[in-house]
Formats: C-alpha cells, sequence, structure tokens
C-alpha cells in the first residue's frame, strides 16, 4: 500500500485568541543544504503542542531556533505580538523561554542542588545560601516524582533521576513557553507517568507546552495539536483528536522509495549462521535473542537508544553483558573480545567511524590492516609492500576514491571512509558482517555503492546484519527486520509485512506487539 | 573522481615538510653552529664525544619512554628506578664476587635486566588491570622506588666491590672501532627500538593504542597487553642505562637518577613524539637527549649564561618543542 494521501485536514489557523509565539516562513539552511524551511506555527498559552517526525526531520533544528542557541536564515519569531531575534539562550530564556535537552547536561561532580542552581545561585549576605537552595530544590524534586536528595552528586543518580533533575532546573523558575525534547528517552514507566502530569499541570497554568517525542503512544495521550515534519519541511499541524498513531506514523514517513536498492533477494531458508540466545546488557538491553541467516540482509530498527548498538557491543565484549549462548554455523562460541568475535567469524563496523572506527590522523593502509595485522604477517615483521597491496586491492574493490595513497583516513570524505572502513572489516573474510549504521553522515551516491556492496556480499554467501535509524534505508535494503525498544526486541517483519509504518508502530507505540504481522495494511 | 574534502597531493615544498619531524635534527645543527661560534673547543672530537656519551643514559630510557608516550601512557618513575635497580645490581655482584669473581659482573647484568622488566611490568599492570592513571601510578612508584634505594643504602651509597671495578670499567669508559660504548650501546637500543616500533605489529598496535584506544578495541586489539608491554621495554631500557651507568659512578646513592624522569619526557617530546600519544618518533627521541646534554655543555662553555640556568634553558627548549606540535600542520 502507498503512502496514502490522509483523510485528516490540517486544523485552521487559530484566529480568536492570539498566539503565544508565531513563527512565520522560519528557516535554516547551512551553507548549501537547508536543513529547515519555511516553517508556520502558532503555539498558544495553555496548549500542548507535540511537534513530531524521523530523524533528521528537523525537530531539533526548530528547537534549537526557537530557544536561541541558532539563529534563522529566514523568516520571523514573534513572542506575545512583538519580533524577537534571540542572538543567545540566555535571551531566549529571559524572555520566559525554556528548553529541556534531550541529552543530559549536567555537572556530574556538584551535588542536584548545586545543578539546580548552576549560574543563579542565591546568596544572603554576599554568601551562597545552600540552605536556602536545598530548601527549594527538595520541593522541586517532590513535585516531579524525583526521590534524588538534594546533597546527592548528580554523577552518582541513575539516568532517569539525572534527566528528572535536568527538568526541575528547567522548570525552577516560571516561564511562558516550556520545550521537552524527548524527555522521555531515558524514564521508566512511572517516571514517565509523572512526567506526563507535570506537563499537564504546566499547561492548565496557562504556560505553552512544546512537546517532541518519537513516541507516539506519549503524543497522542498528551497533545492538544501535533505538528508533523519531514525532511524539514512542515507537513501541516492538526488536532489531535484527529489523529490515530497509525495516521502520524504514515504522515512522518510518506516518502516514495526510490532505486537506491538492489532487488531483494526474500526471506532465507538457509540454516543459521549466527544465534545469539538471551544476551543482556545490563542498562541496554534485557534478554535478546536473535538468529542470522546467509544469503539475507538482517536489519535491526527501532529509535536511538533502544539498545541495538549495545546489543552487538555486548555480544563482542566491548561492554558487559550476559549470555547464554552463541553459535556460528552451528558451533557453540565464547566471544570476550573483538579478537575472539574476528576468530570466529564475525565482523563489526561500528556506527561511530570516526571516534571507534578509524585512526584518523594514520594514512590509509594502518588503516586499512589494522584489526587483520596477524592475518597479513605471518611473521612479526610488518612488509610495507604486503599492506600498499591490500591498500591497492581494497581502492579498487570498493571504488575507495582517493588522489594519493599517502594521505590519512581524516582526509578522506565521510563515504570513503566508509568504504575503507567497510574494506577493513571485510579483510578479515567474515562469515556475518554486522553494519551499524551503514550510510550515516555519507551522500547519496555512496550510498548506494554501499547497498550493492551489502548486496555483493550476501551473493558471496556471507550474512549481514543491518542496524539502521534510517527507516528508509531499513525497509529498502532488509529481506527481515527486528524491531528494538527500550532494549527488547519486540517485532519482526519480513517479506510483504515490511513497510514503514510497521516499522515505526513497532518501534515508537507500546501496541508494538498487536501491530506486528501486518495489521496495518 | 576527486575526492572534495582531500586537499591537492602537490603542495609547496615548503608546507610539505613536516617540521615536528625534522624539528629536532635543525635543532641540532644550529645549536653545533652556535656551539662552534661561542667556543670553537665546542666541536672537538673530544668534546663532542663527551656530550655524546652523557646523552647516552637519558637517549636510552627516553628509548623505552618513546615507546610508553606514543602507547598513550607516561611513565615518571623511570628515574627512581634506574637508582633502585642499580642499587640491586651492585649488591648482587658485590654478593657473588667471592665465589664467582669477575662474572660477578655477567650475572648481575643478566638479572638487573629482569628486575628491570618486572619493575616495568608491575607499572605496565597497575595501570592496566587497576584502570588508574598512568601519570598517578607512576607518581607513587617514582616514591617507592626512590626510598626503596634509600632504605637500601641507609641514607648513604652502595658502593660496587672495588675488584669488580676494574673489570667493569669498559662499560663506560672503553671504546669499540673508535666510539665509546654508551654511544654504541644507545645506538643499538635505538635501532632495535626503530625496528619494534616501525616494523612489528606490536610497534602498530602501541601508535593505534594511543592514538584512539576505543578504535583499538574495536579493531580487536588487546589494549591492556600493548600498554603493559610498553612498560616492560620502559623497564629493560632504563635496566640498560643503569648497566652502563654504574662503572661511571661505581656506586648507587639515594640521588642517582634524580629528575632523570623530567629529562626524559623532554627527549622524547622535543623529539617529536605526541605527548597525547599516537606517534613515536625514536629517532627525534635520541635526537632530543643529546640537545639537552649540548645545552648543557654550550652553557658551560660559554660565559655569558650561568650554568645555573640550565634547567631554565632546557624548560624553555620543551615548551618551544610543544609550541612548534601545536601550529604545525594539521590535517
Amino acid at each position: 500500500m502507498s503512502a496514502a494521501e490522509l483523510m485528516v485536514e490540517p486544523a485552521p489557523e487559530t484566529g480568536a485568541a492570539s498566539p503565544l509565539m508565531r513563527l512565520s516562513g522560519l528557516s535554516k539552511a547551512y551553507g548549501s543544504v537547508t536543513v529547515l524551511s519555511d516553517v508556520n506555527l502558532d503555539i498558544c498559552a495553555g496548549e500542548i503542542h507535540a511537534i513530531i517526525g524521523e530523524n533528521g526531520a528537523g525537530k531539533s533544528t526548530l528547537m534549537r531556533l526557537i530557544s536561541g542557541h541558532v539563529r534563522p536564515t529566514a523568516g520571523t519569531i514573534q513572542l506575545g505580538g512583538n519580533e524577537v531575534s534571540f542572538s543567545k539562550p540566555t535571551e531566549a530564556e529571559h524572555a520566559g523561554i525554556a528548553l529541556v535537552h534531550q541529552e543530559i547536561l549536567l555537572a556530574d561532580g556538584l551535588t542536584v542542588t548545586e545543578n539546580l542552581f548552576l549560574g543563579r545561585e542565591q546568596t544572603r549576605n554576599g554568601v551562597v545560601d545552600d540552605r536556602a537552595m536545598e530548601r527549594i530544590a527538595a520541593e522541586r524534586l517532590r513535585e516531579l516524582g524525583c526521590t534524588a536528595s538534594p546533597r546527592d552528586l548528580v554523577g552518582r543518580l541513575p539516568i532517569a533521576q539525572r534527566q528528572l533533575v535536568q527538568i526541575a532546573r528547567a522548570l525552577l523558575e516560571d516561564h511562558r513557553l516550556v520545550i521537552f525534547d524527548e524527555p522521555t528517552a531515558v524514564l521508566t514507566t512511572t517516571e514517565v507517568d509523572t512526567l506526563l502530569r507535570i506537563v499537564r499541570s504546566l499547561r492548565d497554568r496557562g504556560v505553552a507546552v512544546l512537546y517532541i517525542s518519537h513516541r507516539l503512544n506519549e503524543v497522542e495521550a498528551l497533545a492538544d495539536r501535533i505538528t508533523v515534519l519531514r525532511d524539514g519541511k512542515m507537513i501541516g499541524t492538526y488536532e489531535a483528536s484527529a489523529l490515530a498513531q497509525e495516521d502520524m506514523a504514515r504522515l512522518m514517513v510518506g516518502r516514495e522509495l526510490s532505486m537506491l536498492y538492489p532487488p531483494k533477494r526474500g526471506t532465507s531458508t538457509q540454516p543459521p549462521i549466527l544465534e545469539i540466545e538471551h544476551l543482556s546488557v545490563p542498562g541496554y538491553v534485557a534478554d535478546a535473542s536473535l538468529v542470522a541467516r546467509t544469503g539475507e540482509v538482517l536489519g535491526l530498527g527501532g529509535m536511538i537508544g533502544a539498545g541495538r548498538t549495545e546489543l552487538f557491543e555486548g555480544l563482542l565484549g566491548l561492554r558487559p553483558a550476559k549470555v547464554a549462548q552463541v553459535r556460528v554455523d552451528g558451533k557453540a562460541v565464547r566471544i570476550r573480545s573483538v579478537a575472539d568475535g574476528v576468530e570466529a567469524g564475525i565482523g563489526y563496523l561500528t556506527e561511530d567511524r570516526k571516534g571507534k572506527g578509524l585512526l584518523l590522523r594514520e594514512r590509509l593502509a594502518p588503516n586499512l590492516v589494522l584489526t587483520a595485522l596477524s592475518r597479513i604477517y605471518r611473521k612479526p615483521y610488518i612488509e610495507r609492500k604486503l599492506e600498499t597491496g591490500e591498500l591497492d586491492r581494497a581502492v579498487g574493490e570498493y571504488d575507495i576514491r582517493v588522489r594519493s595513497k599517502r594521505l590519512e583516513a581524516g582526509q578522506l570524505s565521510g563515504g570513503n571512509q566508509q568504504k575503507l572502513l567497510l574494506a577493513k572489516i571485510m579483510m578479515l573474510d567474515p562469515k556475518v558482517v554486522i553494519i551499524d549504521e551503514p550510510t550515516r553522515g555519507i551522500d547519496i551516491g555512496n550510498k548506494s555503492q554501499i547497498y550493492s556492496f551489502i548486496d555483493a556480499l550476501i551473493r558471496a554467501g556471507k550474512a549481514c546484519i543491518v542496524i539502521s535509524s534510517e527507516l528508509q534505508e531499513l525497509v529498502g535494503l532488509c529481506d527481515r527486520i527486528l524491531v528494538m525498544r527500550a532494549g527488547s526486541i519486540v517485532a519482526e517483519f519480513s517479506g510483504e509485512e515490511i513497510t514503514e509504518e510497521a516499522v515505526v508502530l513497532a518501534a515508537t507505540s507500546g501496541k508494538a506487539k498487536a501491530v506486528a504481522g501486518g495489521e496495518l495494511q | 573522481m576527486t575526492d572534495i574534502t582531500a586537499p591537492p597531493v602537490r603542495e609547496p615544498l615548503l608546507q610539505r615538510i613536516n617540521w615536528v619531524d625534522i624539528g629536532p635534527f635543525v635543532a641540532l645543527v644550529i645549536l653545533a653552529v652556535a656551539g662552534v661560534l661561542i667556543n670553537p673547543d665546542f666541536l672537538s672530537a673530544t668534546n663532542i664525544t663527551n656530550v655524546v656519551t652523557r646523552s647516552a643514559f637519558i637517549a636510552i630510557i627516553a628509548v623505552g619512554a618513546t615507546f610508553v608516550i606514543s602507547s598513550g601512557g607516561l611513565d615518571l618513575s623511570v628515574g627512581s628506578m634506574t637508582a633502585f635497580v642499580t642499587g640491586i645490581m651492585i649488591m648482587f655482584m658485590n654478593s657473588l664476587v667471592p665465589s664467582m669473581g669477575a662474572n660477578a659482573i655477567i650475572a648481575g647484568m643478566a638479572l638487573v635486566l629482569c628486575v628491570g622488566a618486572l619493575a616495568g611490568l608491575f607499572n605496565g599492570l597497575i595501570v592496566t588491570v587497576g584502570k588508574i592513571e598512568p601519570f598517578i601510578v607512576t607518581l607513587g612508584t617514582m616514591g617507592i622506588f626512590r626510598a626503596l634505594i634509600t632504605f637500601m643504602s641507609d641514607g648513604g651509597n652502595i658502593p660496587l666491590d672495588r675488584s669488580l671495578r676494574e673489570p667493569f670499567r669498559p662499560v663506560y669508559y672503553g671504546n669499540f672501532i673508535g666510539f665509546p660504548i654508551p654511544i654504541l650501546v644507545s645506538i643499538v637500543v635505538a635501532l632495535i627500538g626503530a625496528f619494534i616500533l616501525y616494523k612489528t605489529k606490536f610497534g602498530r598496535r602501541c601508535a593505534a593504542v594511543g592514538a584512539n584506544e576505543d578504535v583499538a578495541r574495536f579493531s580487536g586489539i588487546s589494549v591492556g597487553r600493548v600498554r603493559t608491554l610498553a612498560f616492560v621495554i620502559q623497564g629493560i631500557c632504563v635496566a640498560i642505562a643503569a648497566i652502563c651507568y654504574v662503572p661511571r659512578l661505581g656506586a648507587a646513592t639515594p640521588t642517582t637518577g634524580q629528575l632523570w624522569e623530567l629529562q626524559v619526557i623532554t627527549a622524547v617530546v622535543i623529539g617529536g613524539t605526541a605527548l597525547r600519544g599516537g606517534k613515536g618518533r625514536i629517532w627525534g627521541t635520541v635526537a632530543g637527549a643529546v640537545i639537552l646534554e649540548m645545552i648543557a655543555n654550550l652553557m658551560v662553555l660559554s660565559n655569558f649564561i650561568s650554568e645555573y640556568l640550565v634547567a631554565a634553558v632546557q624548560g624553555v627548549i620543551i615548551i618551544i618543542a610543544m609550541l612548534v606540535q601545536r601550529f604545525s600542520k594539521q590535517p
């Protein structure tokens, strides 16, 4: 089924009550790249306005524009009828706009109270008044249902408590507009409930709330109006009562598949090549089991933070993990390090190619052979000729475009770095190739090439697992998809069941298991 | 068919020179020229031989430090470790004199190499197994080794047995095909060090661990093993330096090797090795050690700067070296 036009009409302009904030033609471009174009939006006092969209749709950019972190390239922001232009976040804050960040930005070495009042400490007779601040902090924490004590060190708190402290900090002063950027990503159910209550009470006090979330069930439960962004453009603003979760997912995705992807291979019936049974990574993954087969691309979808990367880092001993059993090609293996994984035939290509994949200030050949040193060199010493030969081969095979083979890895473009990284993993001749975010931050031409390399390695008899936050990529590339949410594998799709809508819903909604199996059609 | 972000390959000659790489050698030449201008005796064979011989200990230890630093570590304990292993070696040799005579020297040498390696292993294991900053670990062992030599010598000194002084003497004062033994030893140590760092898998891994520990881990390198081995190499280098040093002094004292760690680190850094790790330059390190000794020598030969300021000038040199690294071309 195609991304059919929705039966929902955009809500009429709110005419009567003048909005607290009005965005007109707001756009942001970095150089020639437009990340947000022509957003027109009214935000009213006393409403919860949700902003939804896929990764890269422009939600964060919009928030950063409103909160004064970046300045628009075109368009205006009106606040209470007057045009405003914030040159830094503190100006927006003084105008009554608070932003609760997605990332936790607190000083670990300071106490909860010190963090809450950082930069706005209360004094008495010129001396910091700890007692007064602690009293206020305790009160605010209680309101938020946060069990931390004002004197606890933030660095010792669990991540959810830290998020609540961060929210308390944003709410310390009275604001006219509060922006929540994915506030529940790290919270547990009870904490989410408390947060939703807080958000509603803000609204009832007449505060305007902008709420960004991937979790469509939260949006459905909370929002009065919903604005959908896609690829940097505004799709529309809708009355929340008119949108079901399925509609939201469809509006967020709504793209056509291009000819970017090689033809699919179909679901594989070959015996399993990699079997993981009951793998847990404390804090990230709870009891995940999966099977990968040769002859198919297995996709792993889910939101950022769902535990996909951590699952495989745990498998390879890169972080503490417990696993009942891992079998490669039917044989039980014990993997405690990347080297063990290589030995067993598992190659893992990290999502962080600059931080964990390549030595940016090292030349290409040493980068290429780093993992495979012992395979290339039987003797203890290094022969440069061997590795430059390997580089020549890789440059040809993976079409790595370099003007000189003496360049450092950091001098390549993202796409060529990714190809070099793929070549580095393939030097190990793995049976299973795990590729985390295969095309993050690279241009469309290189993307399509990487997809064809993945197709080629499947056809060469290897298995491939692709972790991706780009829905289109997952759906276009994979023969079978597992979806993770909050550390568990919650759904599996294959063949015709694979649609962007189904994956989004499974990744975001509490009803994932119910819809798995293509009920959306 | 071009890569947008890649700079053009043909750069002007001046820009293609990597000043960090050749800097120490240029500095060496400049110092030599300045030396001749200050005092014509400077370039005499006797004086140059003397300078290079005196720099040999620092150079040998600094070769080991190049491994530690390029693997992302730091060893502050080398000076005290030198004193400690020297003391052990002398006591061991002295105790063997009655039974073995001059052969005690050979046995002592073998022992000190083991003790040095063990001392390095001790540092390395605390750093990697204990997961503690190398700076802190070696600050601790620096105190431990220094206290041990003070204790062993009872605050005085541990002299080498008289009967061993004559047979041991050539190790510092002797010549082979016209070159003093310490110079030859340091060249051999540097040759072996350069081979290990540039031509072996271990050397590659060492640089990778120092450049980016995460990349190394994700590439299947056992980061702990590599870093520990670098400390072991450092310990062996300290032992070799101790062997060459004993005949010069004839004793181990609580002040043996005092502040050598600073000279060693200075030599490594002005040699072009990045203090944050990832890039080791053995020959630069050797040049750095010679530069330090040459400055001291020049200041003694000249009359316009007091030799009491030697450390100050060396301090200025290390800051200049860091500035050169900081502002040299960054990709």
